[in-house]
């Protein structure tokens, strides 16, 4: 039972259902879903898991729009797709949810309408997501100014009407229960980076730091590796990295999250 | 025959402003539907393809202030295609030409154009208020010409639609003598707006008491606002700050502290949490606060915040308060009657301990005597929390719970939570709205059936076993007006058994569930009155081409309504009337 509760809260299962529409669905924007759904009619309940873990995802939610004996089919697919490797569902469904999130981000719709929420709402939480900066970002990156208050320099400037959007990436540290979210986009450099870091960690009287919260670090030392946290990355391919090694820009293009390590604990990997 | 004079029964009939009493009043005697629909004020028509515009004019001449809605609930979760109707030219066209002298237009869900705006702002002189919510199809160019030409223009409330920004002056095209603004909410416009010509209409309307702007104004200027708007009472704040310098926030902060009047504060959209505690000063008055677009703001925060607010009545806001912030809200806000919990990551790839659970809910129940609405999403329930709400909070009207996987069942039980929603209808008798979620078989819909007597609307996805679970439904509640089903294996034998139901009922929306074309076919068939519209997005849109059609093909999505206007003529080719 607790494998079958796993795999289901795992959101991986949640956001591939997310992905595939109802047969009926435009499929334009979404080619993972469509590519996917041609095979909608091979799919059934005893297809092997092996291999088939996007079939049987898929399978999963045509189950949901068509099966007669509704739940019950619904709950063997979920026990199957608990029983799959789950890190590596949740790395395809890691693929399509950023198709998705920037399907959705570029075209304001969910494909199931699954969880009920107003487009409206789900754009402000896509763009608040968003660690992948779209093309137009990159290219506002290279133009606009990139002080504290980018954005309010980007409306004074010319260009009008157009809104950067925060480039926006989690950030836990160990030790620290409440993780915080940092909009790289309005920074330039990673000593600022380091700098933002340790006015949000290392700073504040916060009673979320369960152990000793005197730790005073210096943004240098964070980043020279003489302080006793580093700061890591998680990249698009899910690998975590020190951060510092590649430029910049190509940094803000590959980050999806950060991490300040304990040195002590440094065994790589993520959560 | 009446014992007053006309005059003095419509003078009481003033006294009368609900909807529903007016419909009553108007069913008493011949006299009293005349002098009622002559005098009436006020209409609300929750389907705008249930009437046309020349009948309501003709029964209502002295027509001042309508609401109307179009597309479908589901809509609002892209359900329904942007082409399926709910247009609002026709109306206003036919009001022009009739010389109503409408002063309030509010539309939900409906289609606008700035040719229909243009022609709103020119043709009725005392033109108040504008209310659109959840619409699309205009740009700023049409709010211009309504900025323009409403001379009297009191408030302009844009609510969450999707407008193009043209990036105009709009704003500036409110005349210079436009001084009796009470109200302006353009939070939802994405583009640039022009701060000096805000600031002078803002500056120039002493009784401006909600204000809402929209992202693009900044800090400072949102300072300067406030500060030449002491008086406002709703506040809704955009702009974005990474984190603002010392001496901007000073100012923010004393500008704040001269509202003393400020009871809604909302917005918070990509602003820092520092921007929030600016608030702080007048956080005690506060009756509504809206964060739920701060996503910015982390747990803690928030927390601290809501600490102060304890005479809060209406708050939304993120799952990232988390079980530990909707304890401190329990704890805190006494008078809360209205609360909305909306999940802030769908894409988080670890469990969330952040999020709310079943706890957050129970804490709410046990500490908020008042409340009465309730939206709450989060990814895991119990019966027993469900159980213990209900015995706590037996005075919900709505109860909305949204499990954001389907099917999944009581996480300690692993059973379905049949039990647990039982619980709430059996307790909250007077429960009008219901959204159910999670594992459920039919057996959930047979405790409606019997409890749920004053159940209005009922929101189901991926629920139930059989028609049995639908029938229930259909047979125990009288007082049905809007059904919506998703997903869900309900067929033909519920749709078909009692016609006559839908003569009572507003609409009825099935999605993606068991009932086929034969189905939908027979029962237009047998019912006239309604319009079943089988609406199919396929890519060759050629539902006429296929007239051998397989009648057991089961129908997309099914949308049905009571009107007495028959089919409407402006569906699109990918819905059919049957």
């Amino acid at each position: 039972m607790s494998g079958f509760r796993d795999g289901c809260s795992s959101s991986g299962s949640v956001n591939v259902m997310i992905g595939v529409s109802s047969p009926a669905e435009e499929g334009e924007d979404d080619n993972a879903a469509a590519v996917a759904l041609s095979s909608e009619d091979s799919c059934s309940p005893d297809e092997t898991v092996a291999g088939t873990e996007i079939d049987l995802a898929l399978g999963l939610s045509i189950g949901l729009n068509r099966s007669r004996n509704h739940s019950s089919k619904v709950r063997s697919f979920s026990s199957s797709l608990a029983s799959s490797s789950s890190s590596s569902l949740t790395k395809e469904s890691g693929t399509k949810r950023s198709a998705d999130s920037s399907a959705a981000a570029s075209k304001g719709q969910v494909a199931v309408g699954w969880p009920p929420l107003r487009t409206y709402r789900i754009n402000s939480l896509v763009n608040q997501a968003k660690s992948v900066p779209t093309e137009d970002d990159i290219q506002k990156d290279t133009t606009t100014t990139t002080t504290k208050n980018s954005v309010v320099a980007a409306v004074k400037n010319d260009e009008v009407g157009f809104i950067k959007s925060p480039m926006l990436v989690k950030v836990t540290m160990d030790g620290v229960i409440i993780g915080r979210k940092i909009d790289l986009n309005a920074l330039d450099s990673y000593e600022a980076l380091a700098k933002t870091l340790e006015q949000m960690f290392f700073h504040t009287p916060s009673s979320v730091t369960t152990t000793r919260c005197k730790e005073t670090t210096r943004a240098s030392e964070l980043l020279d590796g003489s302080s006793e946290y580093i700061i890591t990355y998680q990249d698009k391919d899910g690998d975590w990295m020190l951060v510092g090694d590649v430029p910049w820009l190509m940094f803000l293009g590959c980050v999806k999250r950060l991490r300040i390590m304990r040195r002590s604990g440094e065994t790589g990997g993520g959560k | 025959m009446n014992y007053f004079p006309d005059e003095v029964i419509e003078h009481i009939f003033d006294f009368i402003s609900s909807h529903k009493d007016r419909n009553s009043i108007s069913l008493v005697s011949k006299s009293w539907h005349k002098i009622e629909r002559c005098s009436r004020k006020r209409v609300f028509i929750g389907n705008c393809y249930a009437i046309n515009p020349e009948r309501l004019i003709q029964r209502f001449p002295s027509l001042r202030s309508l609401t109307l809605k179009g597309k479908p609930h589901f809509a609002d979760f892209n359900l329904v295609p942007h082409e399926w109707g709910g247009f609002v030219h026709p109306w206003i066209v036919a009001l022009a030409k009739a010389r109503v002298g409408l002063e309030e237009l509010r539309l939900k869900r409906m289609v606008v154009s700035d040719e229909s705006l243009e022609l709103l702002s020119r043709s009725f002189s005392s033109f108040k208020s504008l209310v659109l919510v959840s619409c699309e199809g205009f740009t700023t160019d049409g709010l211009a010409s309504v900025a323009a030409n409403c001379r009297h223009l009191r408030e302009l409330d844009l609510q969450e639609n999707e407008i193009d920004d043209h990036r105009g002056q709009w704003l500036n095209c409110f005349p210079e003598s436009s001084t009796a603004l009470t109200s302006l909410n353009f939070s939802c416009l994405k583009g640039e707006t022009n701060l000096a010509a805000l600031e002078r209409l803002v500056a120039r309307s002493p009784n401006l008491e909600s204000l809402k702007v929209n992202r693009a104004v900044p800090l400072d200027a949102l300072t300067r606002l406030m500060s030449c708007a002491p008086q406002l009472v709703d506040l809704g704040v955009g702009s974005y700050e990474n984190e603002p310098d010392q001496e901007s926030f000073m100012k923010l902060m004393a500008a704040i502290k001269k509202c003393t009047e400020l009871r809604s504060l909302s917005g918070f959209s990509e602003v820092a949490p520092l921007c929030l505690t600016a608030f702080y000063p007048i956080c005690q008055n506060l009756t509504s606060l809206n964060l739920s677009y701060a996503a910015e703001i982390q747990g803690n925060h928030l927390i601290r915040f809501i600490q102060f607010c304890k005479r809060l009545q209406r708050l939304w806001i993120l799952d990232s308060i988390g079980d530990k912030g909707l304890e401190v809200v329990a704890s805190t806000c006494k008078e809360l009657q209205e609360l909305r919990v909306f999940p802030s990551d769908l894409h988080d790839e670890e469990d969330n301990d952040t999020a709310v659970t079943e706890i957050g809910l129970v804490a709410i129940s046990a500490g908020c005597p008042k409340l009465h609405s309730i939206l709450y999403f989060c990814k895991q329930m119990t019966n027993a929390a469900l159980i213990t709400v209900a015995k706590n909070c037996p005075n919900f009207i709505r109860f909305r719970l949204c499990i954001l996987e389907p099917n999944k069942p009581d996480h300690t039980t692993s059973q379905s939570l049949d039990e647990g929603f039982g619980a709430i209808v059996q307790a909250c008798k007077g429960l009008r709205r219901l959204s159910v979620s999670g594992l459920l078989t039919d057996k959930v819909f047979l405790y409606i059936g019997m409890y749920a007597e004053q159940l209005e609307m009922l929101s189901i996805a991926f629920a139930g076993d059989t028609d049995k679970g639908m029938l229930y439904v259909l047979n125990g509640c009288k007082k049905m007006r809007k059904l919506e089903i998703r997903d869900s294996p309900f067929g033909n034998a519920a749709l078909l058994a009692d016609v006559d139901k839908y003569r009572t009922m507003r609409s009825l929306w099935m999605s993606s569930c068991e009932v086929t074309l034969g189905g939908c076919k027979r029962l237009a068939r047998n019912a006239p009155w309604l319009n079943v519209e089988i609406i199919n997005e396929n890519e060759n849109n050629d539902v006429m081409e296929r007239n051998e059609e397989d009648e057991r093909e089961k129908v997309d999505r099914l949308y049905l309504y009571r009107t007495v206007v028959g089919a409407r003529k402006d569906a699109p080719p990918c819905v059919t009337i049957l």
